[in-house]
């Protein structure tokens, strides 16, 4: 790292406490950065709005007419917001998925856990399923989290059989894949001409349907999570040492694993009830998150949520100007982002840098 | 030695996988603090099953004292401030400093040693156990820009500074060239002297292990076949029973055993 050999324990000491003061200033540097996305995502948009009304809009309320104004509060602001949720979110699962399963391959989109919450949310919206005492608006979060945990404890399962390697996992994550997508075609199949009309342009994955009731949710459910990464952050350092040497350490790996990914199928399935399934932003985020910051999971974890939210207001803004005056879904940004990144992945050996 | 009455006592142990039991009614002579022991025999002896077992990595039933304290069934992180336990291997392509991989490892569970448990604390005896593992120099290099000796003086150094009473190494030499093979050794049995650490290993080489331990173990089939000083557990008898080899042990000069293996034995001479 430095050019010069560090002799003793205080220099050494010293030298790290100066990368620790690197990586909060790089943590930083990544919060602005979002902001600066955020920002440009609240002015890009279709409407003839100049980014200045936009800003004045949010500021002040007098300088807009009602019209404008509405676009501002109700289209872009939630709109903005959603994206950098979602980011967050998505990428704060994948950066779990991957300690956890010990695979570089892990996200909510590649191992199926966003299908399943897909499935989940399909049926809740085409065949209308209720639990007593719960409201309506909840049903297709709710069903779309019962089944993203269902498929979270099957690639558990699967990824603590002694036999099974990271390709085990990967490639049953593709069968959770292909099952949940056939299964939601067939809900499709099955389902009334308006329900369908609703179901493909949300499995699309956009953020175009977002209302502040879902930035709400959204909010909440990534606040609540968030504090129970970071306390876990220390322990699942350990993990990345192997499994034994962690567990010999005290850590207790069943629990840590379950409960890392019952946040994992919170944040998905959210994400997914709200903007369908936007891919790869789960895979991309954490990676460039531990390219900046490595893997003391105390700055991962909080670089993978910036990362993802980045990159996700980023896709936003794309998403709007790639082709003018049409709004492509945002998943399809993501996907033409995040496949070359996956495919690198692949054939990047581990362990050889 | 006297001073530290803390003995590891192992009595009627049982342990191994669901379907697989490996080790039945397994007892050991107690081992004293402060000295270092090998457990050696053939593959698929059960050394590695046994080890995992003692760090409480396996489900076991019968006894394992240490110091008057019952370890079987004491949950992981009561476990964990007593016994650590040192894997074959440090995985690969993580992406974690030297320096921090040995803070992961105080960061892991609480130790109940207030000396290491603090954020500063911490970080000091980490850099402390790098400079007495040798590699300082090191500490803010990569995992995986390191050397397969390297790679094993971390993987020491990170279950060395939780400070435990016993450490139990899964063989911490085999992949190491000679320097790093007596390097390893000489410090372990250093730290134990100095600490009053229980040291417990499992080894394949014999003459290290006869060189550098206080107490052999030999297994074969999940059983003890012959305890006690390497020169009354490493015989041409035992190595005949247990490895099926034909061999000859002598005393040099220097007191240290010399073992030579002539040749192996006709099938069905052997314990296997």
């Amino acid at each position: 790292m430095s050019a010069t050999l560090p002799l003793n324990a205080d220099q050494v000491l010293a030298a790290y406490r100066r990368l620790v003061m690197r990586r909060v200033a790089i943590l930083a540097a990544l919060a602005v950065l979002c902001a600066a996305a955020f920002v440009l995502d609240l002015v890009t948009g279709p409407s003839a709005l100049t980014p200045a009304q936009v800003i004045g809009g949010l500021l002040s309320p007098e300088g807009l007419t009602p019209p404008q104004m509405a676009i501002v509060w109700q289209v872009r602001l939630p709109y903005a917001l959603m994206a950098v949720l979602v980011g967050a979110a998505l990428s704060l699962a994948g950066a779990e998925m991957q300690t956890i399963l010990n695979n570089p391959l892990a996200s909510p989109f590649t191992l199926g856990v966003s299908s399943a919450a897909s499935f989940g949310a399909a049926l809740a919206i085409v065949l209308g399923v209720s639990l007593p005492f719960v409201p309506a608006a909840w049903m297709v979060p709710i069903n779309a989290f019962v089944f993203a945990f269902g498929s979270v404890l099957l690639l558990q399962m699967m990824a603590r059989r002694r036999s099974a390697g990271v390709e085990t996992v990967v490639l049953l994550g593709i069968a959770l894949v292909f099952a949940f997508n056939a299964l939601v075609a067939l809900v499709q199949f099955v389902s009334s001409q308006e329900a369908l009309q609703q179901l493909v342009f949300w499995s699309m994955g956009s953020l175009s349907r977002a209302t502040w009731n879902h930035v709400g949710v959204l909010a909440a459910v990534l606040a609540a999570v968030m504090p129970f990464s970071l306390l876990a952050a220390g322990r699942l350092t350990s993990l990345r040492l192997g499994e034994d040497r962690a567990r010999s350490f005290g850590v207790d790996v069943s629990r840590l694993r379950f409960l890392a990914l019952l946040r994992v199928s919170m944040l998905a399935a959210t994400s997914v009830a709200f903007a369908g399934t936007i891919g790869f932003v789960g895979l991309v985020g954490p990676h460039m998150a531990r390219l900046l910051l490595g893997e003391d999971h105390r700055f991962l974890l909080p670089a993978s949520v910036l990362c993802g939210a980045l990159v996700m207001s980023l896709a936003s803004v794309a998403s709007k100007t790639l082709v003018p005056g049409a709004l492509m879904p945002v998943g399809i940004v993501t996907a033409i982002v995040g496949v070359p990144v996956f495919l690198l992945l692949i054939f990047r050996k581990p362990g050889r840098e | 030695m006297d001073a530290n009455p803390d003995l590891l006592q192992v009595g009627g142990l049982s342990t191994g996988y669901r379907d697989r039991p490996v080790i039945r009614n397994l007892s050991l002579p107690p081992i004293r603090a402060g000295e270092v022991h090998s457990l050696v025999g053939p593959n698929a002896a059960g050394k590695s099953t046994l080890l995992r077992a003692l760090a409480g990595l396996l489900p076991a039933s019968g006894s394992v004292r240490l110091g008057g304290q019952e370890l079987v069934g004491l949950p992981l992180a009561e476990h964990a401030r007593r016994v650590t336990y040192m894997p074959q291997t440090l995985p690969q392509g993580v992406a974690l400093s030297v320096l921090e991989s040995v803070l992961g490892a105080l960061q892991a569970s609480a130790t109940g040693n207030p000396a290491l448990d603090g954020h500063e604390a911490g970080q000091r005896r980490a850099a402390a156990i790098l400079e007495r593992v040798g590699i300082l120099h090191l500490a803010l290099e990569g995992l995986d820009h390191l050397s397969g000796g390297q790679r094993q003086l971390v993987s020491l150094a990170q279950a060395l500074v939780r400070e435990p009473r016993v450490l139990l190494l899964d063989e911490p030499i085999s992949a190491l060239d000679l320097h790093h093979q007596l390097r390893v050794m000489r410090l372990v049995r250093e730290l134990a002297r100095e600490r009053g650490m229980i040291a417990l290993m499992v080894l394949h080489d014999l003459q290290i292990s006869a060189r550098w331990s206080d107490g052999i173990v030999m297994l074969a089939q999940g059983a003890v076949v012959a305890t006690g000083t390497p020169a009354e557990a490493i015989t041409p008898d035992t190595l005949a029973r247990v490895y099926g080899v034909q061999a000859r042990v002598e005393h040099c000069s220097r007191g240290s055993l010399q073992i030579m293996v002539d040749d192996v034995l006709p099938a069905g001479g052997a314990a296997r």
